[in-house]
Parts: C-alpha cells; structure tokens; sequence
C-alpha cells in the first residue's frame, strides 16, 4: 500500500466514523444518566430524512442540519415522555422508536427518494491542511466533521471537570440517593435523552447531507444500531468512543479496500466486524464483576419511580 | 415562645397520612440549641416519615414548623439544607464509582464545589477537626461502612450546620467506632450544633442523648431524659407494655458436632469483597454459634460458602458425614440445611412474588411439590402457618414480598426457615429492621429450634443481640475468624477487639495456626 492509498483510506474511515461518533455520543450522556434509548436508529432516519427535505426546500443546508436535530429532538421527546414520563419499560420503548422511525422516514420521504441535492461540502482548514498524511484525513474534511469533534471535546470536558457531569454520573449511578442528595434526577434524565436525539438527528442529517447527499428509505442501514454497540464496545468512555467510530467506521469501508486490493471477502461479512468486536469487548468487560461496576452506570435501563 | 431563646426546630401538629395508615399523627417535637436529642420508636412507629419531613423529603398534611422560632416549611432536602439541617441516612446515599471530593461535591451548593482542590482541602480540615479521618481522593467502593458514614456526616458539616439528623447511625460500626462516633457528636453539639438521634439502641441514648421523644405508632408516647430513665421505662413507652427487655435465655454446652469448617479459605469474588483465610470452626447439635463482626469482614462470603450459593474447591466443609464443598444450595437444603441470607429482596425473596410462593421456593422439607407438580394448598397452608406464628402482618397469603414492610418480611423469611425444622440453620442478622416485640417472638423460636437440637449459626452485627441468644462467639475481622469462647464469661469489651483484629491480648506475637484452632474446636 502506498502513502495516498493509506491517506485515502483514513479520510472514508474518519468520514463513515463520524455519524457514528455522533450518535454514539449522544448515547454515551443517556446512557450515563441511566437512561437505555434504543430508538436511534429511528431518531437517525427522522433526522436524515427531515434534514433533506428541508435543504431540498430551501437550498439551505445548515437549516437542513438544524432541522435534522430537531426531529432527533422530537423523536427522543416521544421517548422520554414514555420511558421517563409514564416510566414504561425502556427497552420496548426504544425498539417502537425504532421501528416508528424507520416507518414514518419512509413514509415522509417518498416524494423525496432519487432528488438530486448539493451536499455539504469540504472545508480545508488553512495550514493544517497541508500536513501530510493528517492533513487531508483530518483537515479537508467537511464542517460536520469538525464539529462532532469539537462535540467530542466538549461532552469529555463535560463528564471530566463539570458539576452537571458530575451530577449525570451519579444519576446513572444511583438515582435514589441522587434524590436524597437534592439533585433533578428526571430534568437530567430529560435533557441527556434530548441530547442523545439532537445528536442521532444530527448523525442522520449527516448521512443524508454530507455523507451521501441524497434521501433512501432506510439508509442509515444499521448505524444507529452499531454506534449503540459503539457505546458498549468503548465501555462508556469518551476518549474510546473516538477510537471506536473510527475502527467501526474502518471496518464498514475495508470491504471496498480489500476488493480494490484484489481481496474477495464478502462484504457482509465484514459489516459484522463491528459487532463481533462488540461482543469481544462485552465478554473482557463482564468475566469481572467489579470492572463492569466500575464502568457501566449501575441503574441503566431501569425506569425510576421518585418516592414521595 | 416566652423562653429567651427559641428552640432550634419545633414541631408541632404534624399529621401525615398515607393510604393505609397514619405514620404521624399530631406528633410534636422541640429540639434546643446543642442538644442531642434522641428519636425513639419501633420500625413503623413513625420516625422515618418524621426525619422525611423534617429534611423535606415529605410534607406532612397538617402540622407547623418553626426554625429558630420562625414559622417555617420544607419543600424540598434543598430548602432544609439552606436552612442548615443536614442528614445521615441510614443507607448511605453515596456514589460508588466516584471519589470521597466528588461524592461531598454533589451535596454541597454549586458555588461551594467549584474548586474541587480547594474542598478537598476542607473536607481534609474539617474530618481531621472532628477525629474522622477520611482521605478525599479515594474512590467510595474502597471505603469501609464506617468510613463511609462519615462521608456522609463530613458532607453535612461543611454546610454550616445547625441540625444534624442521623437515622440509626450505629448499626454498621464496632462498639469502638461507636466511641469515637460519639465523641465527635457531642464535640459538634458542644459548640452548639442540635443533633437528633434516631435510634433503637436504649443504651446508646443514654449514654449519648439530653432528651428523648418516644414514638408509638405514629403519635408521640412520651418524652424523658434518657440519663435518668431506665431503659425498662423506655422500653415501655416504645412497646406500650411491659416487654421484658434483652431477655435472657439460659446458656448450653454441647459437644456433639454437626457442622465443621476445616481451614476455609476463598478469594474474595470481587475487589471490593474479602478473602476468607483460613477459617476453622465447628458448630455443635443444640447450640448456637454467634459470628460478629462488621459488615463487609467476609460475613458475606461465609454465608454464601455456607449456603452452597458459592462452591469451595477441596474437602473444608464437613457436615455430619458428608462434604458439602461441591455440593449446590439446593443438595444442601436436602441434607436438612437451612439458610437465611441478609438481602431480604432478591436474595431471601423473590420480590414480585406471593408470600406462598416464596414459602415454597426454600420449602425443600415440607413435601409442597407432587412430582414436580405444585400442590397449591399445601404451599399456602405452610405460608399461613409462617405468618400465624410469626404474626407477620400482611393482607394475604398471596401479598407480593416487597409489598411487606423490612420487618415484617423478616418474620416471614425466618419463620419460613425455623418451621421446616431444618438440622443446620445458618442466618444473617435474624432480626435487623425488626421491632423489639417481633425480635422477642424471633429469638424465641430460635431458642425454641436449638432446644430441639438443631445447630445455628447466627452472623450479625448487633453485639447486645449476639450475646443474648448464643452460646459462643465469634468475630471475623477481614476474612479471619477470631478464637470462639462461650458466652458465659466473656464481656463486650473482649469481642469489640476481636471485630477490631485484635485476637490476642495477652500476647502481641501473631497466633499460631494450631493455636486458632484449638480455640476454634474447644
């Protein structure tokens, strides 16, 4: 392999990583505020297909990524006003988000399959840029890009130095004493699961934006469910989610890689790499009890009834 | 108020009512400046719903509080925080995975926690101050019980204090860590701190508190001065009757083995727990044995060695003539063992179950299953049996377990193990949570189980419990067993070292092996 062909091949993986970052990390602060939102593949499709159409409409693109997030809000407000409000089992809650999301974008977007759109286009960072090799993988590549990284930066920032952090952690840890303690158990719960949507909504409007500018039913094509395998496989560490979209997002290109390279390997087979990994991981995590007590946040998943 | 200088906290007139009972009923309570002031009452007299309210956790129905003489009302544990009341629950609301800084940050006011160096600082200060040493960077899951508490307590010191609510904080320490609690609580209320101690323990109130309210199913039965009351009138007053208090039951000996632990060591099953080292014991038909402790020393890994839900690897555990080692809970129970584990929800019952069917779930000896099949009235006879005997309250046989108050739910699980006769019965604090009446009725039955021959082992932490209803006793202190000695002759003082690691007074060089377990088998 030569220096361009890596170079290359780092762009698409930094590239076909972002949305997962994206939605991987809107699910990391849900998750860590105990709250298990299976629904983003759904909320990914509401945000890819609203954010086309409203771009289609009105030649603005950054109207469209707004309105994508949006609609991932949306989506995830219908979560939380089940899971949260009426405390109905979470995980049922988020697969119906799912399957809701998956309908409704078709159904919306009908009018919408095969349009033609100008996507989002690169943005070359003076002289960063011009570094070989990390410049054009890290430098050339569109806002998006730029901006889930600096999303990455604020939400590690988040959990590492802030109170609301700090108060997430606790929440996802025991919301009982979170209670005692004073603190909004369900505000927080509230805002990580809008987050969790704005961001799914965001890693849609990106596919359907930037990625591939164009709107197909059902394109997402299992991202939502591979950044929800993302946060596990990263073990709800910020800095390792990074490193997973990045591998997963590598993984989900290699088949192109392998075949120019004159490999014949199936490229279903390797679109299960990435959740092989995930399954790696959950077995190392839980062959020790205390390593996944330490990490997981304890009260995942469990809908929490605040006792007057 | 006519006296010059209000009370601290006055209640009077709170009236809380919930769907089935009336937990305060027009309770009132004057709490001064500096005074230790002592909550007295059984499980459900009402004292937790009247701490609810004081830290505004509850709002009562009717009722009027004044704060320094001020009519006020607590909303929210915020509001009460604000005004200065602080509170030590007794399941300690702390965060695991997050330090002793971080979990002290989330209970202090957002301008105070910014610089979490500088109340690193503070929390170092003011725990040095106060004789409760705690060192700020560690993580909370490698702290023990006692050090645990005074995270909590330290929390509430650093928000300018003026009421400090603690709700049984003596259950989890060794009588040692009970004096050193005690002195740093009359160190606070001497520069003028109000303290209201809740509490069963008659002894410690009196050694401890100025003033005392006695609470009876919800309304308030007396109020006293614990230095000059008995514990007898006290008793009375939390009772209604005159219930014989810390009854004495008349001690045996007996040396016909059933049950032999040879050298048990286990590593411990996760990083927070203990390694058992080296532990010989051996519990006689007709006797029973008492293990002390504090929480957290291996009683949890004994208990599930024990009781087969963990398997030991060699030949450690005889019973009569088996090897239990590889033998599974429910081989065990077969062979006429019974266990009473400390979790009430999830390990001693199934919480989303009928009390029937968790009556049959350990109901190995009682014949409920017809070749597999259930035999329905079978199974709801023995659990009506357990609840006549033990008098548990409950609407019906088929009530869900976690539906049952703690104590309530004790009865039930104990009384489901001591009615099936079992040969061996292992049990973790029989009476924790549990009303001194319903204690009485427990510990006679366990009496009542050891006259008919049975061996008991009996773990928990509560020494006045251990010493009145075992023949010998034990301590582990992190994961090892100190010598066991009759009862008869041996004092408070003596078992408070040995829960501390001192096994050997006399001499100061380490016991043999031999040694230990010569004591063990004596």
């Amino acid at each position: 392999m030569d220096i361009e062909l890596i170079t290359n091949v780092l762009f698409a993986m930094v590239r076909s990583g972002t949305p997962l970052l994206l939605v991987a990390l809107g699910e990391v602060v849900c998750e860590k505020s105990g709250v298990l939102n299976l629904g983003q593949e759904g909320m990914m499709l509401m945000g890819a297909v609203t954010g086309f159409i409203v771009s289609f409409s009105t030649g603005n693109l950054a109207l469209g990524v707004i309105a994508g997030m949006a609609a991932g809000i949306a989506m995830s407000v219908l979560f939380g006003a089940l899971a949260l409000g009426l405390r109905a089992n979470q995980v049922a809650t988020g697969l119906a988000l799912t399957i809701f999301g998956a309908g409704l974008s078709a159904f919306v977007g009908t009018a919408y399959v095969g349009k033609p759109l100008t996507g989002i286009e690169a943005l070359h960072i003076p002289l960063l840029a011009d570094i070989p090799v990390l410049g054009p993988v890290l430098f050339q590549q569109d806002p998006l890009v730029y901006i889930a990284l600096m999303i990455l930066a604020a939400v590690w920032l988040f959990f590492r130095f802030s109170r609301p952090g700090l108060m997430v952690k606790a929440i996802g840890e025991n919301p009982e004493s979170a209670t005692a303690l004073g603190l909004p158990v369900l505000t927080v719960r509230w805002l990580a699961v809008m987050f969790g949507g704005a961001m799914a909504g965001l890693g849609g409007a990106y596919l359907s934006l930037a990625y591939t500018p164009l709107w197909a039913e059902g394109m997402t094509a299992g991202r939502g469910w591979i950044a929800l395998s993302l946060v596990v496989f990263a073990s709800w560490r910020i800095g390792r989610v990074l490193l997973g979209a990045w591998l997963f997002g590598l993984a989900s290109i290699m088949h192109l890689v392998l075949q120019g390279m004159g490999w014949s390997i199936s490229s279903n087979l390797l679109a299960t790499l990435p959740y092989l990994a995930t399954i790696v991981v959950l077995v190392i995590l839980s062959s020790n009890a205390s390593r996944i007590r330490m990490m997981a946040p304890v009260s995942l998943g469990k809908p929490f009834h605040p006792s007057t | 108020m006519a006296s010059p200088e209000p009370s601290r906290i006055r209640c009077q007139g709170i009236t809380k009512t919930y769907p089935a009972v009336v937990a305060n009923d027009n309770v009132c309570l004057d709490i001064k400046a500096g005074e230790i002031h002592a909550l007295l009452g059984e499980n459900g007299a009402g004292k937790s719903t009247l701490m609810k309210i004081l830290y505004g956790v509850t709002r009562p129905d009717t009722g009027q509080i004044w704060w320094d003489g001020k009519p006020v009302t607590i909303p929210s544990p915020a509001k009460a925080r604000e005004l200065g009341i602080g509170m030590v629950f007794q399941h300690f609301s702390l965060f695991e995975t997050l330090t002793v800084t971080e979990n002290i940050a989330l209970g202090l006011p957002a301008k105070e926690a910014r610089n979490l160096k500088q109340l690193a600082r503070r929390i170092q200060q003011v725990s040095e101050y106060y004789g409760m040493p705690v060192d700020p960077d560690r993580y909370v899951h490698t702290l023990s019980t006692g050090e645990r508490q005074r995270i909590e307590i330290i929390r509430c010191l650093l928000q300018n204090i003026r009421l400090l609510i603690l709700d049984e904080p003596t259950s989890v320490l060794t009588p040692q860590e009970v004096e050193r609690l005690f002195h740093s609580l009359r160190q606070l209320a001497d520069e003028g701190c109000s303290i209201l101690f809740i509490s069963h323990k008659l002894h410690e109130v009196q050694t401890l508190c100025h003033q005392a309210t006695v609470l009876r199913h919800g309304t308030v039965s007396g109020d006293c001065d614990p230095r000059t009351t008995s514990t007898q009138d006290m008793a009375s007053m939390m009772v209604g009757s005159q219930t014989t208090l810390g009854q004495s039951y008349p001690k045996v000996q007996s040396s016909e083995p059933l049950l032999t632990l040879q050298n048990l060591v286990a590593q411990r099953e996760d990083p927070f727990g203990t390694d058992l080292k080296d532990i010989s014991l051996t519990v006689n038909k007709g006797e029973i044995l008492g293990i002390a402790g504090v929480a957290g020393n291996g009683q949890q890994e004994l208990l599930k060695l024990l009781s087969g839900e963990r398997l030991s690897s060699g030949e450690m555990i005889h019973y009569q003539n088996n090897k239990l080692d590889r033998l599974n809970p429910a081989a065990r129970r077969k062979l006429g063992m019974a266990v009473v584990p400390e979790e009430r929800l999830g390990r001693g019952a199934v919480p989303e179950m009928g009390l029937n069917e968790n009556g049959l779930l350990t109901g190995f000896l009682e014949g409920l299953l017809n070749r597999g099949m259930l035999r329905r009235k079978a199974i709801d006879n023995f659990a009506e049996r357990v609840i006549d005997e033990f008098t548990v309250k409950t609407p019906s046989v088929n009530a869900q377990a976690h539906s049952l108050s703690g104590g309530n739910l004790q009865k039930f699980i104990i009384g489901r193990e001591i009615l099936q006769n079992p040969k061996l019965l292992v049990c973790a604090s029989p009476t924790w949570g549990v009303d001194v009446g319903a204690a009485n009725t427990i510990h006679k039955a366990l009496i009542a189980l050891r006259d008919s021959g049975a061996a008991i082992i009996v773990i928990s932490e509560d020494l006045d419990e251990l010493f009145q209803i075992s023949d010998r006793i034990g301590a582990l202190c992190e994961g090892e067993l100190s010598p066991i000695k009759p009862v008869t002759g041996l004092n408070l003082e003596q078992v408070g070292s040995w829960m501390a690691g001192v096994f050997n007074e006399t001499e100061s060089q380490p016991r043999s092996k031999e040694q230990q377990q010569e004591l063990a088998l004596s």
